[in-house]
């Protein structure tokens, strides 16, 4: 996260007009066609509601599980690797390419290896890492940065990634704009190193501790040429991938398609158990990654960002993420879901502004297949910012603290309702540090007689007192909107 | 303390003494809830399905294979195609290379396509899984030629997901591998549109065969 953080970024965005048509053209599409995929099953809200308990099912009995699929998956021919953080796991991958020689990875889009910087520690060590999703090859090609959790370059049209491939891997051609032969170029600059290059990278969308299986969902037949011709594959899966059951993927592999691509299947699911003699890779290592997920876990509220299946639903819904783009977002999880958990997994103090970049219309939770409750955990992580990391004299922290005392006492509050109304007129904006509010923001007005002024004068001074004890708290909470302008 | 223990131990702190397991309730249309396979609607949902997904689904009787695959490979101007060790060795028209000794990736990148069976298909997503048998053969056998041909009987075809994924745990408790196929390779990576070939095979032909 850079120093000025989301609000900064998203205003740079916000002026870029190409981005912008890009990203809503791309997001307003696949929006349409999500509700008319989801709209075929009528068992769709059960579905997700199975979703959510199996991920907290498996989050609540997460030791059990993975030493379970540890177990199974040595039992498979399979080994597996226990990894604390980033520089971890990058070791155990480094070393595994090293001592077989490897030069060259092949690698199948994985957000955890883009968490942990696995690339850059591989090219540290003399191993170039290639990637081989259509999408990440144009972010590499173009020296870009990924700005969506499924589709890494959506802020590019198809004529600027036919320029960039007639510039790069496809020099000399004319690609025209037809996808497919855009599609052609790649598959002919990566056909030669999928048959030749000796060890692949892989993440996991799911791993399932009864049977020990691995599983990766996707489209373009990149990910089954990683898992399957390579001698050697290593594979990097975050601790919360994993599911008690076998059956469990009955449900997930109908809600994550769905949720992603808006397709009632995607085109290709690699489904592996260990070490199959004589069909793909003779050597499986499986990479258990913590990087911050157990300070998630710690989280009684935050810790449901884990159960995220990524299917990015969230991001295509989301009004703020439709206009900014990922990249205002500066972290490997864009959009609401990137919001809840890049803080919790890097630490609040790293990405202290993310927690702000929503407005907490709930489109996002409406949306998720495993009804993560992102609004809920947003304004938590809000609380937890301006808790744990902003300095005492901050604005929101001056002003939620005058606002607590101010709301703890009748003769405070009622002066403050009576404040209120003189400030009708001068104060269109707040002042100071304030101002940030009402920068895009009106101030309601007051209204000229409040609830309690009202009541007062309908009922007389006698009855007030008589009956103040009772009504005096739910009349304050009545007439705070008008009030207090919020 | 190893990595391992280190991680199991933060886990625990994390969740406390005594977390909350919560049940799995499964309100869903569940295993065997819908129409049996190969039911005569349940045959047709996938065919339509399938083709949805821009693979060439054709109905055939059981006698008409031989034909149907002759005729697929001859549109396709494919001659030289693989076969996995479950499949006939001989059909007229074609050179069938059987998949014994395994062939290499290079030498199925230098064949016109492969004809296999499959494990089951699911009808509610036009998919076709794969599990490594003698039908389906080894997984680089169905990726690495650009055309696929899969023949699919009636009674392989499952109504939903769950059903399939019920049929297949025994596949599972084996460890073989399975591969779920649903059209022909595709990226939605421009754009967010679908757009058929990347890496896997191109092109998809489904020979659907009575009984």
């Amino acid at each position: 996260m850079t120093a000025a953080g989301f609000p900064t970024a998203a205003r740079e965005a916000l002026g870029d007009a190409q981005l912008r048509r890009n990203l809503g053209k791309a997001t307003q599409t696949i929006r349409v066609k999500r509700l008319n995929t989801i709209a075929e099953l009528d068992d769709w809200e059960a579905l997700r509601e199975a979703g959510a308990a199996m991920k907290a099912n498996a989050m609540a009995r997460l030791p059990e599980l993975l030493e379970r699929l540890e177990e199974r998956v040595t039992a498979a021919g399979g080994t597996v690797h226990w990894a604390r953080d980033g520089d971890e796991a990058n070791a155990i991958v480094a070393g595994i390419a090293r001592g077989h020689g490897a030069e060259e990875v092949i690698k199948v889009k994985s957000l955890a290896s883009d968490e942990i910087g696995l690339n850059e520690a591989l090219a540290a060590a003399g191993i170039e890492a290639i990637e081989t999703d259509l999408a990440e090859l144009i972010v590499q090609l173009g020296d870009d940065e990924q700005s969506h959790i499924l589709v890494p370059a959506i802020h590019r049209n198809r004529a600027e990634i036919a320029a960039l491939f007639e510039r790069t891997i496809a020099s000399g051609q004319s690609l025209g704009l037809e996808p497919a032969a855009i599609a052609e170029a790649a598959r002919k600059h990566l056909r030669a190193k999928f048959l030749s290059v000796p060890v692949a990278v892989s993440g996991a969308n799911f791993a399932v501790a009864e049977t020990g299986t691995v599983g990766v969902v996707e489209s373009e037949g990149n990910g089954r040429m990683c898992v399957t011709l390579p001698r050697v594959l290593v594979t990097l899966m975050g601790i919360e991938k994993v599911l008690a059951e076998w059956r469990d993927l009955e449900v997930m592999l109908q809600l994550l398609p769905r949720s992603s691509t808006a397709e009632r299947m995607n085109p290709y699911t690699s489904l592996w158990t260990g070490v199959r003699d004589g069909d793909g890779p003779q050597e499986f290592h499986l990479v258990l990654l913590d990087a911050g997920r157990t300070d998630v876990l710690a989280d009684a509220v935050g810790r449901q960002a884990l159960h995220c299946i990524r299917c990015s639903a969230c991001l295509n819904v989301c009004p703020v993420y439709s206009r900014t783009g990922g990249h205002a977002y500066a972290s490997v999880y864009p959009g609401p879901i990137g919001a809840i958990l890049t803080p919790q997994l890097q630490g609040l103090d790293r990405a202290p502004t993310l927690p702000w970049a929503s407005s907490l219309c709930g489109a996002c939770f409406e949306a998720c297949p495993v009804k993560i409750d992102i609004p809920t955990v947003l304004v938590h992580l809000r609380t937890r910012v301006v808790r744990e990391v902003k300095r005492d004299w901050s604005a929101e922290k001056l002003a939620m603290d005058a606002l607590g005392r101010t709301f703890a006492s009748r003769s405070r509050y009622e002066r403050a309702q009576r404040l209120a109304r003189l400030g009708n007129g001068p104060l269109g904006r707040l002042p100071g540090p304030l101002s940030g509010w009402t920068s895009t923001r009106e101030i309601p007005h007051a209204p000229a007689q409040t609830f309690r002024a009202w009541w007062a004068a309908r009922a007389g001074g006698a009855q007030d007192g008589a009956a103040g004890g009772a009504a005096g708290g739910g009349d304050g909470r009545h007439s705070a909107p008008g009030a207090a302008g919020g | 303390m190893s990595a391992k223990a280190d991680v199991l131990a933060r886990i625990r702190t994390a969740l406390g003494p005594e977390p909350a397991v919560p049940e799995v309730a499964r309100s869903y249309h569940a295993a065997g809830s819908g129409a049996a396979a190969g039911d005569p609607g349940v045959v047709a949902r996938f065919c339509e399905r399938a083709a949805e997904y821009r693979a060439a689904v054709r109905r055939v009787d059981g006698g008409g294979l031989e034909a149907a695959v002759a005729a697929a490979c001859a549109e396709r101007g494919a001659v030289r195609l693989a076969v996995p060790t479950g499949a006939p060795r001989e059909l007229p028209g074609l050179e069938l290379t059987v998949d014994e000794p395994p062939l290499s990736p290079q030498a199925l990148d230098g064949l016109d396509g492969v004809l296999t069976g499959c494990a089951l298909a699911i009808a509610e997503t036009g998919t076709v899984v794969l599990d490594g048998g003698e039908r389906s053969g080894r997984r680089a056998l169905t990726l690495v030629p650009d055309f696929h041909v899969c023949v699919v009987q009636e009674h392989q075809i499952h109504a939903s997901v769950p059903d399939a994924v019920a049929a297949l745990a025994p596949a599972v408790a084996e460890a073989r591998p399975l591969t779920f196929v649903s059209g022909p390779s595709a990226t939605s990576d421009i754009e967010l549109e679908r757009v058929e070939g990347v890496h896997g095979p191109r092109e998809l032909v489904i020979l659907v065969i009575a009984g």
